[in-house]
Parts: structure tokens; C-alpha cells; sequence
């Protein structure tokens, strides 16, 4: 059952390591290695990021039945490269009397946290840089400590403005992390792993999202709703709300220390996006039947790498209708929300998913000839 | 070689921010540098392949005990307050403690640092195999004690409600004296 992958960037790959392998020191090669793939991480997590605005300028525009950027290029397609260049040479405003060392190390406690959770992130086949064994805890884990800088970013600037919008931000995330890691363990309790690759490996048949159908598509939208709101993107953006609070937190930021939040919100939108591809909806595991060895293959001509880009930019599509379709929450209502209806939801779904599993009443468990891995 | 170079930048790290975090004026640059200490900790478990403690680590204390440090530290009375140093003697009577803990923390490291070096086993352990010695009752498996602690924090977690809640009695009063 070896399909023929001709995109595939595997071989590639593999050159590549034989190459340094035997012209390098073991100690030098790994070391070159590293650096070529921090580089790639780093230049996907920027070009990811022009993408996002370009897209979402001109989805919102559509929504709002206006034109969007249209100037620059064709429809405009490289006005986000002129943002970027503009935002690069802008001048970095002093602030009087603030605490300059957390003013200056709050934007990278953010974008530390957003570049290490982009890192462990499956791409497509042999296209992920570190593969943990408690991949599912890992990202959680790198995530959670994106809020420190939030918090310091409000304090540090020394405007009350900022400190509302820090300490919303705090109650938000604390509250909603919970969520999105109750709703991640329903899969692993499905899963049986937390591994990435194995998780995306486990779905060649059904898509965790079928296999594990009521539990699943529950967790799944409780996924995308707590992703949601830990990004602090509308209908949950109150830390930000600029009708409120000017911007929340990063009021007093400017130039590409401002840029690194805003890079940073779009690159979480993302990373939710692609965290609930890879959990729920296969990852970059085309979409195969058992026993079908032509329409499989058919499948594998398309390479693994733009099935994960496509389950994902529809992910991020509908966290944009989503953002445009809902007006904003008040305080009470966004905890409200958390606290009262999605933990008691998420707590009865995790026993409905440790019963589903243990009756055998998952797809794999029910159909093990058309859905099971094992042939 | 590179495992050492990577030792020697986290063991500077935290050496380094454990004496900025007792010595800085702020309270919450002394917050900031624990934190740098907790995930350079976490680096050292992540160099030992014990992916999951690493994971433990950042995500209960940096990710978790400092975000309520820090926002307890902004309830204070003026957090970025500089405070005034202490007296000598008291510098120097906590300068001598810390070196008595010093010196019998690391008595007990040397003697034992063969003994548990053994114990230490060269591939990563399984997820699966801490998810089974955390809920088993049998041997070298700890299901009471897990239950145990988190019985303990339940307890926390209900008297912390109690202290934070208001009597609802008194709250009525004050909204009458509001009224008039």
C-alpha cells in the first residue's frame, strides 16, 4: 500500500540530511540542520502572517460589502508587504515612566509563545520540526505562557487603559485555556496518544471528528469557540475593545513592537486553526477510503502539505464569519459563558467519550473492516 | 558538546536570575526573574529527555503559579513600587542561611548522585507509562495519594470561595445605606 507521492517533500528532505551528514561532523550537521529549520519556521511564521492580513482585509471587506485593499498589485495582493515594510521603518515611541525592561520584554513573551507552538506543528508528511511524545500537552503548555506577556504589556505601560485590558485578557485566558485542554484530552482519550504523528496517523480511515462522531463533534466545537476567545478576537476581543479601552493592552506600543502583537494574534488564529486540523479533521493525512487503492492514489497526488493548508484556511474562514457575525460579549457574559455552560459541557462530554471508547461504539470499534488502520 | 554548551547557558541563567530575583528593588521584576528561573528548570528537564515534567513545569508554575503572582502582585498597593533595602545584618543573616541550606543540599546531592544516576533510564518515557503509574493501585503505582491531593485542592478551592465571598447580609445593608 505504498501510493506513489511525487510532491512530496520527503526525498528532498532526506538528501538534504545525507548531504550534511556526510560532509559535516555529526555535532555541525545537526547544528546546520537546526538553523535551516529555525530559519523555515521562522520565514513560514512571517509569510503565514502577510497571508492572513491580505485574506482577512479582503474577507472582512466582502462581508461588509466593501472592496478592501485594491491599490497595490493585482486586487491588491501585495498591499500587506507595503504594511509590513511601513511598520519595519516606523519609529519606536520612549514612554515616559514605565518600567522600561518589562515594557521592551513583554511583545516577546507573546511571540515566544506563538513561534513555539507554530514549531510542533505537523505541516504535512515529514514536514514537522519536533515531534514530543505529550505533543498534545506541549501546545498547551507553550501557549499558556503567552498570557504573562499580556499581563506585563498592560502593567508596564503605566495607562489604566491598558491594565483593564491586561487584567480582562488574564481572566479570559486563564478561564478558556481550561476549556481547550479538557476538549484536546477527549481526543486523547480517544486517540489512546498524544504524539502528533501518531494522532494524524490514526485517522488514515476516519477523521477523528467521524470516528469519534456525538463526543467528538462536541469537543470539537468547544474547541473552536475556546480557541476563539484565547486569541482575543471578536465576538470575545474585550481586552482590545476599542470602544472601551482604545486598544487594550497595546495601547502604548508602537512600530514593530506593536507589530509583534499583531503578528502574534494572527499567527494564534492560526495555530488554533491548525492544532483543531490536526486533532479533529486528520491533519495532513489525505482523505482515503479502505480497499479503494485508485481514488486513494488519485488522493495522494494532491501532497499532504496542501490538504493541511486547506482544512485549515477553512477553519480560519469560519473564525472570520464568526468574528463578523457576532457582536461583542460583556464580561459577566464571555465568563458566563465558560464557567457555567462550556466546563459542565466539556466535563459530561470527557465520560460520554470514556463510555463511547470503552463500549466499543467508536467508528473504528463498530466498522473495524472499513474504518480499522490494521488491514 | 552541544548538551554542555546548552547546560552551562540554562546553569548561568538561573544562577544569575535566582540572585536578581532576591536582590531586585521592584516586586514584580523579582516575579519576572522566577519566572526566567522556572523555565530555565524546565530547559534542564527538557535536556534529560523528561519531556513530560518539562511539560509540568512550565505549564503549573510559569504558565500557572505566575500569572496569579503577578496578578496578585498588581492588587498590591503600588506594585512597581522601589522599595528600600534592608538593614545589613538582615542581608547578612539570610546570606547565611541560604549558604547552611547551600551546603546540605548539596551534601545530600553529592553522596547520592551516584545512586540515582542509575535510575535514570536513557529512553523517554512513556506517556502511557506515567498515565498508568499515576492511576494504579498496585505496586510503584500512586492512585491514593493522587486522590489525596487533589482532595486537598478542592478543600483549597472551597476555602477560597468562602474567604473571597461576600456576606450577603452586609452587602444588602450597604445597598441601603447607598439607597438613602
Amino acid at each position: 500500500m505504498n501510493y506513489n507521492q511525487p510532491l512530496e517533500l520527503t526525498g528532498l528532505l532526506s538528501h538534504l540530511d545525507i548531504f550534511f551528514r556526510n560532509n559535516l561532523p555529526p555535532f555541525w550537521a545537526s547544528l546546520v540542520e537546526s538553523i535551516l529549520v529555525l530559519i523555515t519556521i521562522l520565514a513560514a511564521y512571517a509569510v503565514i502572517a502577510l497571508i492572513l492580513i491580505y485574506a482577512e482585509r479582503k474577507i472582512t471587506a466582502f462581508f461588509q460589502a466593501r472592496l478592501g485593499p485594491n491599490r497595490l498589485g493585482k486586487y491588491g495582493s501585495i498591499q500587506s508587504i507595503a504594511d509590513m515594510i511601513k511598520i519595519l521603518i516606523k519609529e519606536i515611541i520612549h514612554i515616559n515612566r514605565v518600567d522600561r525592561f518589562l515594557f521592551y520584554a513583554a511583545p516577546f513573551f507573546v511571540i515566544c509563545s506563538s513561534v513555539m507552538a507554530f514549531g510542533a506543528i505537523p505541516f504535512g508528511k515529514g514536514l514537522q520540526a519536533v515531534d514530543f511524545n505529550m505533543g498534545i500537552v506541549y501546545l498547551l503548555t507553550v501557549s499558556s505562557l503567552g498570557v504573562i506577556g499580556v499581563l506585563l504589556a498592560g502593567w508596564s505601560s503605566n495607562n489604566k487603559y491598558s491594565m483593564i485590558g491586561a487584567m480582562r485578557s488574564g481572566a479570559q485566558f486563564i478561564s478558556y485555556e481550561l476549556s481547550a485542554a479538557f476538549a484536546l484530552m477527549t481526543v486523547v482519550v480517544m486517540t489512546g496518544t498524544m504524539q502528533l504523528s501518531e494522532i494524524v496517523e490514526n485517522q488514515r480511515y476516519a477523521w477523528n471528528i467521524f470516528n469519534g462522531h456525538l463526543p467528538a463533534i462536541v469537543a470539537f466545537v468547544i474547541y473552536l469557540i475556546s480557541g476563539h476567545a484565547e486569541t482575543n478576537r471578536a465576538p470575545f476581543d474585550l481586552p482590545e475593545a476599542e470602544g472601551e479601552l482604545t486598544a487594550g493592552y497595546h495601547t502604548e506600543y508602537s512600530g514593530m513592537q506593536f507589530g509583534f502583537y499583531y503578528l502574534a494574534e494572527y499567527l494564534n488564529m492560526f495555530i488554533i486553526a491548525a492544532v483543531a486540523t490536526t486533532v479533529f479533521l486528520g491533519g495532513w493525512m489525505p482523505f482515503q477510503l479502505k480497499g479503494m487503492d485508485t481514488f486513494n492514489q488519485i488522493m495522494w497526488y494532491i501532497p499532504s502539505y496542501v490538504w493541511f493548508i486547506g482544512k485549515t484556511a477553512m477553519l480560519v474562514f469560519i473564525s472570520l464569519w464568526v468574528r463578523w457575525s457576532f457582536p461583542r460579549l460583556r464580561i459577566d457574559l464571555l465568563l458566563n459563558l465558560e464557567w457555567k455552560y462550556l466546563l459542565p459541557i466539556n466535563l459530561v462530554n470527557i465520560i460520554a467519550m470514556v463510555v463511547t471508547v470503552l463500549a466499543g461504539w467508536t467508528l473504528t470499534g463498530l466498522f473495524p473492516n472499513i474504518f480499522g488502520i490494521t488491514p | 558538546m552541544a548538551e554542555q554548551i546548552i547546560f552551562f547557558i540554562l546553569a548561568v541563567a538561573i544562577a544569575l536570575f535566582s540572585v536578581l530575583a532576591v536582590t531586585s528593588k521592584r516586586i514584580i521584576r523579582s516575579a519576572i526573574y522566577l519566572l526566567f528561573v522556572l523555565v530555565a528548570t524546565a530547559g534542564l528537564f527538557l535536556m534529560l529527555h523528561y519531556h513530560f515534567l518539562f511539560a509540568v513545569q512550565v505549564t503549573v508554575y510559569a504558565g500557572g503559579i505566575m500569572v496569579l503572582f503577578i496578578m496578585a502582585i498588581f492588587l498590591t498597593h503600588r506594585p512597581g513600587e522601589i522599595v528600600d533595602r534592608r538593614t545589613n545584618r538582615k542581608v547578612k543573616s539570610s546570606m547565611l542561611l541560604s549558604f547552611g541550606g547551600l551546603i546540605v543540599c548539596g551534601y545530600i546531592i553529592v553522596q547520592n548522585v551516584t545512586r540515582t544516576y542509575s535510575y535514570v533510564k536513557e529512553y523517554e518515557m512513556k506517556m502511557q507509562d506515567i498515565g498508568y503509574a499515576m492511576l494504579g493501585t498496585g505496586k510503584y503505582q500512586f492512585l491514593l495519594p493522587f486522590e489525596a491531593i487533589s482532595l486537598l485542592l478542592l478543600a483549597c478551592i472551597i476555602g477560597a470561595i468562602m474567604i473571597a465571598r461576600k456576606e450577603k447580609s452586609v452587602e444588602s445593608t450597604d445597598n441601603k445605606d447607598l439607597d438613602k
